[in-house]
């Protein structure tokens, strides 16, 4: 216990600071990400077969490898092509984000499904135009019923970060393991580590749920 | 105000409108009766372009819509409807859904809006739940809202599918009292509904369908009195 307790202290610095520095690598990612799946997630409904069949290569080449593969090829692949040399962290918050977005897209695309085709028409009976009544009506709907399942996706997104280490990313995975290296205590290093990602997930999931709590207090259930 | 010429309509091989003609004059009330599947829906829905039409004509205003090269939007806006499950939107309040369309589609000022949305709250006697959101309303309370809502756009003409179906019986009252008064006051409207004495009272036309055609059409009192066709006949047997 004392050891552990002498750990956390010395180690506390190195990792608040990359504890940091993964809370930078989600929430960019993650951003970027929601817009990438906000694009897809149309391509998806659009009703041009063309945007269906790039969002479903897309999706399916996402799902389909690793994503540590995916971080290398954005890092060290488009690099050794001459296409563009990244640093680690951009390269981290691309691949992160390319990533995510397409399990966001997929989130997006089945919460604007699931709004009851009624209000479309009854926007468009209105006057509305479909792009008008889709970003007024639909969209914040949708919006709102994708919270859960953008949350998972976060929290998921917050642990994936830890790839980017790979590629040098100064993340809290990463200062576990030079850490451990320095001082020889993987158990205590390495479970303080946890430590430090529990937490995160702790306080992002105690926000998230206020923030369902606020909405579902404006907008309670399906009522229409 | 309406005029409806030949209108045909398919879903796949299923024929749901065979052939339909129909003249509206401002200010007439036409009440649409008959037996489910007949058509009664696709054809509201058709002439607000939420489906179009396979063949036949259709003239608002005396103008020939073409689907294909008018702007439906700018038709929908004097064309208003209310559905059989009101449709308002959740996440906005009842005068939010009501300034809705009237601030973002014909660009009225927001204030002007709200004050016009507020007259029209009052006198469908919702004038105390502007700032309450859906979920909190009756039945009854959101089809007024929702008839609020679509009046807010000044539409030429108002069509109305079912809009007691999904109602308690209680609550049916206060919905057509509102649309009672509406058609008193001189509004365009075709109504679909279930409720005979709506028809006698307050239709200047009752048509019958059947089988996607509009068999009979007449005066209430001539349809309900004196239907000259066998169907017509038979179904009000069974509604009565
Ligand atoms: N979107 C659609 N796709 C396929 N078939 C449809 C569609 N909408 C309606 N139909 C079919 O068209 C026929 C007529 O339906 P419609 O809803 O117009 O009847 P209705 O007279 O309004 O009946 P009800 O009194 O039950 O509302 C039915 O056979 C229905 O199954
Ligand atoms: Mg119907």
């Amino acid at each position: 216990m004392d050891v552990l307790l002498e750990i956390f202290q010395t180690t506390f610095v190195g990792f608040s600071k990359a504890a940091w520095q993964t809370i930078q690598l989600t929430f960019w990612s993650l951003l970027l990400g929601i817009g990438i799946g906000i694009i897809f997630a149309f391509f998806k409904i659009s009703k041009y077969k063309v945007l269906h069949i790039i969002a479903d290569i897309y999706i399916t080449f996402i799902r389909g490898t690793p994503l540590i593969v995916q971080i290398f090829i954005i890092y060290f692949g488009l690099a050794q092509m001459n296409i563009v040399t990244l640093e680690d962290f951009t390269a981290g918050v691309l691949a992160l984000a390319i990533h995510a977005g397409a399990y966001i897209a997929e989130i997006f695309r089945g919460s604007i499904q699931s709004i009851d085709k009624g209000q479309m028409e009854a926007a468009q009976s209105l006057g509305m135009t479909y792009p008008l009544a889709m970003r007024r009506i639909i969209l914040p709907q949708a919006f709102r019923r994708s919270i859960p399942a953008l949350g998972n996706q976060f929290i998921i997104g917050l642990k994936d970060s830890s790839l980017v280490a790979f590629i040098g990313g100064k993340e809290l995975w990463a200062t576990a393991m030079t850490t451990a290296a320095d001082n020889f205590r993987q158990f205590e290093t390495f479970f303080i580590n946890g430590l430090y990602y529990l937490v995160l997930v702790i306080i992002f999931t105690y926000l998230l749920k206020i923030l369902e709590k606020k909405l579902d207090v404006e907008q309670r259930g399906e009522a229409t | 105000m309406i005029r409806v010429k030949n209108l045909h309509k398919s879903f796949g091989s299923n024929e749901v409108l065979k052939g339909i003609d129909l003249e509206v004059h401002e200010s007439d009330v036409v009440v649409l009766i008959g037996a489910s599947g007949s058509g009664k829906s696709t054809f509201l829905r058709c002439l607000n372009f939420l489906e179009i039409e396979d063949e036949g004509e259709i003239y608002i205003e005396d103008q020939l819509i073409q689907p294909k090269s008018t702007p439906l939007n700018k038709v929908r806006e004097k064309v208003g409807m209310v559905f059989q499950h009101f449709h308002l939107f959740p996440h906005k309040t009842v005068l939010e859904n009501i300034i809705e369309a009237p601030v973002k589609v014909k660009k009225i000022p927001k204030k002007q809006a709200e004050t016009e949305a507020l007259a029209l709250l009052k006198k469908v006697g919702l004038a105390e739940k502007a700032n309450v959101y859906p979920y909190s309303l009756s039945g009854g309370q959101k089809q007024r809202a929702a008839i609020a809502r679509s009046l807010a756009m000044h539409p030429k003409v108002m069509l109305f599918d079912e809009p007691t179906s999904a109602l308690d019986p209680e609550l049916v009252g206060e919905v057509l009292t509102v649309m009672k008064t509406l058609a008193q006051e001189g509004m365009t409207m075709i109504v679909v509904t279930h409720e005979m004495s709506f028809a006698r009272e307050v239709a200047d036309w009752v048509a019958f369908m059947d089988q996607g055609k509009i068999i009979e059409i007449g005066p209430p009192q001539q349809i309900f009195e004196d239907p000259q066709e066998a169907r017509t006949k038979e179904f009000l047997s069974r509604v009565r």
